[in-house]
Formats: C-alpha cells, structure tokens, sequence
C-alpha cells in the first residue's frame, strides 16, 4: 500500500512564517476584501501559527458565458466563491464543470477557438480585463489536474520548485530548500520523499504523483487552488489522503474542486455547486449554489434533489 | 480434465509438434539449394517458390492436425516472417559486401594519409573523412537550430492557413532531389563569390537545405508527444509559454529530438551529388571550410571508383574502404544517439 501514510497532523504548524516567498503587491496581509457575501473567514484558524495565517482571496463570477468554437459549452453562470472555502462543483459529465473551473485561471483560452463573455474578478479585479497578463493570473491562481502531471524530466526536488524556478524571481538556494519541504509537508508528501527528493517524480505511485502535484502548486502560494477532479485516477485510500489535505489545505487557500464522486463532495467541501445541462448540444447552467449541508439536504431545485439521491446521471 | 463432458467443446486439439515449421522450411531449402546450384534458374525466383511450397505444406499440414484457425495463423505468420526476411536481405548483402571488401584498405594508412601525389596502390582518405566531418558539422551546426526552432513554431506558435502552407512546403522540401539542393547552394555562392568557386562551406549549405526539413519534421513529431497536461501543468503555475517550452517541453522531447537530428545526419552524410558540384575534387588535406575545395568520403569513394588508374584494383580497394568508413562513422553517430537516449531518455505516460 504505497500510498499509506503516516499522518502528521502537526506539519502544517510548523512552517516558519518568516521564510514565505514574498507576494504579488496586494496578494498579501490585511483581511481579505469584502467580496464574500459570507462573513470573512477566521484565519487564525491555525492555532499553532505565530501570525495570522495567510487568507486566500475570493472570485466571484459574473454572467459567465463560455464557448468552444461556435459551441456554447456554458451559460450565465454566476456566482461568487468564498475565501478559504472549500467550493465543490458538481454535475453530470459535460455539464460545463471543468469549463467554468478553467475560466477561473484563463485556462479555457488555451483551447483553440475557445471564448469567454463575462467577468471574472478575482479579489475585485477582473481577470479578463483588457491588459491582464493571464500569466500573472495564473501565478494567483494554481490548478491541479485529474490526471497526476508531474514533470518527467524533472526530480521531485525541482517538480515542486518549477513554479519557483521557472518564473521570474530568482531565489537563494536555502530558500527554495525550505519551500520546497515546506510545500511537501502541506501535501503530505514529505516524509515518504526526503531520501530521494533528486529522483525523477514519475517513480512515485500515483497518489504520491498527485500529492508532488499538489506540492507544486501550493509552492507558489496561489491565492486560489483549482482541483480538477483531482482523486479519480486514484485508489479510495489516495482519495481520502488527498481529501484531508483539502480539508487542511483550506485555511491557507480559497479551494475550487471539481468532483463525480457526491461522497467527496459531501465530505470535503463546504460550499456546492450543482451545475446540470438540458440535454446534448445544450449549454450547461449552474441550477443550485449553496451551503453543502443543504445541497445535500434540502435542496431548492428538483434537478439538484434527483442527482444528489443518484435518481438519475 | 474432466473426462465425462464429452459434449462441451474440446479446449485441447491437435497441436503441430514446435519443430514441424522448421522441418518444412528445411524440407522446402534442401531441393532449393539443389535447384540453384544445379540449374540456372534465377535464385529470387527459387527462393519464392520454396517460401511459397512452404506456407501451402505447413497451412495443409496444420490444417489437418489442428483446425482452420491454427492453420490460417501459422500461415500469415510465415509469410509476415518471409516478408520480413525479405526487407532483411538487402541489407546484410550490402553489409556483408562492404565489410569483405572494404576490409581490404581499412589500415592505418587510410586513415592518416591523404591522397595527395598518390598513383596506383597506397595512399589513403584522411582528407576525404576530415572533410565529411567538417562540412556534415558545419551543415548541422546550421541546420539543427533553424530546424528546431522552425519546429517548434510550427508546433507551439502556428496557426490558420500559414502554417499548414510552411508544413506543405516543408513536406516538399523533404522530397527535394539533392542535386537541386547542391545547385541552389552553387548558384547562391556563384552570385556572390562568382561561378566555379568551390568551398566546403557551399557543400554545407548544400546539405543544411536537405538536413532542415528532416529535422523540422522530427521535431514537429516529437512535440507532438509530449503531452498537453505538462504544458498546462507549467501554465497553470504561472510559467509564461517560452519558458514552458524551453524549460519542460523540449527537455521532455529531447531524446526523440536528438535522435531526429541523428537519422537527419545520417541522411546528408552519404551524400555526393551536391559536394561534387559545390565542393569539388581535392587529393589533399583541407579542414578550411572557407577556403579552397574539399574533399568527402562519398566524393572520394566515386572518384576513385570513376578514375580509376592503370591498375584499377588499389582504387576500387580505396573506394570500398571509404564506403565501410562511412557507415562505420554512421553506426558510431547512431551509438552516440543511444547512449544519448540513454542518458537524458525520459518516459513519457
């Protein structure tokens, strides 16, 4: 059972604050601006920090419509995605999920054809706005994908730092050293890599993979994580791994998880998203967002009611 | 096994004994070997008929032990194995040939002496592998970064009508006859340095024309491998798209690109038309591609063949010679590739 791990819940405690790479200007400090209808998060959730732990920022989307082509894959979706939540989206296949998820990071634009109408703000700022470097869109907001991606040519020591490494600031080696540990402790990784952090990733054990990949993304401290159904390639046990660490992970991090699997959805997020499509050829639409107790519960919609019961999809 | 379910289908048949296909092969080799050495029926036409006498005794003979199906599959499998053989054959021939004859002058003379002030026996192609090497170098010094970066924009960066009119183009520069390559590169250098100016840096060029497009294509290809979660992944971490190429995608395609350029290399190497025009015929050392005429293994090995002294055997000897030196500088070029591969090789799910 590679996957198996020893969990240390005190890991995430023990990061010296001090050592943070230093942020985009405005990324940082303060309490999150007021774009959440919910109250703002408590981030000093963490006991164990010395300072207030850093608070992810929220998005809100507006009248989003999105296309491949002349395919109009998802529309008017509006909503607004709390800081340091854990928003599940949910739906059947070909519902627009994963199209809406990567709008979030101008992702969708990479597909050749693809548009987008709308608005995207992140933490007040739109990230469509004439003049956005969806590079610097992305450094804020991270991804992890279904399937582990780890970089092949790369050890595990340089898959986590790539981010680090491959963008613009140049960081002393004793830095990135720390962040590196510190971004495989948040994902659990750390103590089943630390003797072997120059071998190549792609020996790992896919839950392992998809830990480093999720070590890679928090490296860089995004202010938002996308999780594009990040546990399906795995086995239950990697699953529920991967779960406790979104649980944890939500105190640093606003978390945007896309998911087949309702159990998941039930169990690590706090906020769902039903999105549903009419029928094949048709837009996909967010029918029902709320509170995951009353998704789960009692929801508004019958739509949302028949495909949380498994009535049908 | 159950012996009192006679009524369900039996799973274990007949089943030819694991030497019979060899036995009919021999069987079917002994009376050919008779033929050919016996008659004069051309060897080609023999050995098809014994294949063929071969696939109907083996297809009849399984047939009747162990059903139609067996029998159907034993013999699309010889004719695949034969058909196999077949592209085999010229190969070893030529091999073959070349080793026995190329053995001949494959001392150390030939490999230290030039052919300078030398008449009938003796002498060697020291000049001739020196300017192989120096203008194949110069030729992929040149081709292989405009062909990568040519790949990789026809990859990574083209779009729309443009880059399917360059993909054509450079199908079609693939095709190219080398000799055209060679009298581009003549009547380029003829506008500047004026006609009959042989140096070895035309003969370059020359082959850069043929080399470009191979390795434009085999980078293409290996581009087209590595997969899109890699981009996206390093995208999604806000790696700006260079780098993303530069920094994952090329070292994630490199072993395939470095064999790309081997095989592209091992396509020039052996070319003589195109030298013979740009670059001339030369008996002494030049490692000048910039100055005076050049002399290349392929170039040598015709000249010698084509002029031949009084006594044609030393030449002949020298041009098999050359010939072996050129696919030994291919094998060891392909080696390197290996090891190579070997060394910065990466698995790619």
């Amino acid at each position: 059972m590679a996957d198996g791990e020893e969990r240390d819940p005190d890991h995430m405690h023990h990061i010296p604050e001090t050592t943070r790479p230093p942020q985009a200007p405005g990324a940082n400090g303060g309490p999150p601006r007021a774009v959440a209808l919910d109250p703002a998060p408590a981030p000093a959730a963490a006991p164990a920090e010395p300072r207030v732990a850093r608070a992810g920022k929220g998005v809100v989307l507006d009248r989003l419509n999105l296309y491949y082509g002349a395919f109009h894959a998802v529309q008017d979706v509006s909503m607004t995605i709390h800081p340091n939540k854990v928003t599940a989206f949910i739906g059947s296949s070909g519902c627009g999920k994963s199209t809406v998820l990567r709008a979030i990071n101008r992702m969708h634009e990479l597909v050749p054809g693809a548009r987008v109408e709308g608005t995207v703000t992140l933490d007040g700022e739109d990230i469509y706005a004439p003049g956005v470097d969806p590079v610097g869109v992305r450094r804020q907001i991270g991804m992890v994908f279904q399937q582990p991606n780890p970089f092949p040519t790369m050890s595990i020591y340089d898959n986590v730092a790539a981010g680090l490494k491959l963008g613009d600031r140049r960081l002393p080696r004793s830095e990135l050293d720390e962040i590196v540990e510190r971004s495989l402790r948040g994902a659990h990784l750390w103590d089943e890599v630390k003797d072997r952090l120059d071998k190549h990733g792609s020996g790992l054990s896919g839950g392992q993979q998809q830990r480093l990949c999720i070590a890679r993304a928090i490296a860089v401290e995004p202010e938002v994580l996308l999780m594009d159904e990040p546990a399906s390639a795995l086995d239950p046990i990697a699953t529920l791994a991967i779960e406790d660490l979104v649980r944890e992970l939500k105190e640093r991090f606003t978390i945007v998880i896309v998911t087949h699997n309702m159990q998941q959805a039930a169990r690590a997020s706090d906020m769902t998203a039903f999105f549903n499509i009419e029928g094949a050829g048709r837009p996909g639409r967010l029918v029902e967002y709320d509170r995951t107790e009353k998704i789960f519960s009692n929801p508004s919609e019958q739509a949302t009611e028949d495909y949380v019961s498994g009535r049908f999809g | 096994m159950s012996t009192h379910a006679a009524p369900a289908p039996r799973l274990a048949g007949g089943t030819l004994p694991s030497w019979a296909v060899w036995a009919v092969y021999a069987a079917a080799a002994v009376p050919a070997i008779a033929l050919v050495a016996t008659t004069d029926l051309a060897p080609v036409a023999v050995v098809a008929g014994a294949v063929a006498a071969a696939v109907a005794a083996v297809y009849a003979w399984s047939r009747a032990v162990e059903g139609r199906r067996r029998a159907a599959d034993r013999a699309v499998t010889i004719v695949v194995a034969s058909a196999f053989a077949l592209a085999l054959a010229p190969l070893v021939s030529v091999l073959s040939t070349v080793l026995e004859r190329g053995l001949e002058r494959f001392d150390a003379a030939f490999f230290t002496e030039s052919a300078r002030n030398v008449v009938g026996a003796g002498g060697g192609a020291a000049h001739a592998i020196a300017g192989t090497l120096v203008i194949t170098g110069v030729a992929t010094l040149v081709s292989v970064p405009i062909g990568v970066m040519a790949g990789i924009w026809l990859h990574e960066y083209g779009r729309g009508p443009l880059k399917r009119w360059l993909t054509f183009l450079v199908d079609v520069m693939t095709g190219i006859p080398s000799i055209v390559a060679g009298l581009f590169a003549y009547a380029l250098f003829a506008i500047f340095l004026g006609p009959g100016v042989r140096l070895g840096v035309i003969g370059a060029v020359a082959l850069s024309v043929l080399m470009i497009p191979i390795v434009v294509r085999s980078v293409e290809e290996m581009l087209k491998i590595v997969p899109q979660s890699l981009r996206e992944a390093s995208y999604a971490l806000g790696v700006p798209k260079w780098r993303t190429i530069v920094k994952v995608v090329l070292p994630t395609a490199l072993a395939g690109i470095v064999t790309g350029v081997m095989v592209a290399v091992a396509r020039i190497i052996g070319e003589t038309a195109p030298l013979l025009i740009t670059t001339g015929v030369v008996t002494s050392m030049n490692t000048n591609p910039f100055e005076g005429r050049m002399q290349s293994l392929p170039v040598f090995a015709f000249t010698q063949y084509k002029n031949p002294g009084a006594v044609a055997q030393p030449y002949i000897d020298r041009a098999w010679a050359a010939a072996l030196t050129l696919i030994a500088i291919v094998m060891l070029l392909n080696l390197a590739a290996r090891v190579v591969y070997r060394r910065f090789g990466t698995e790619v799910r």
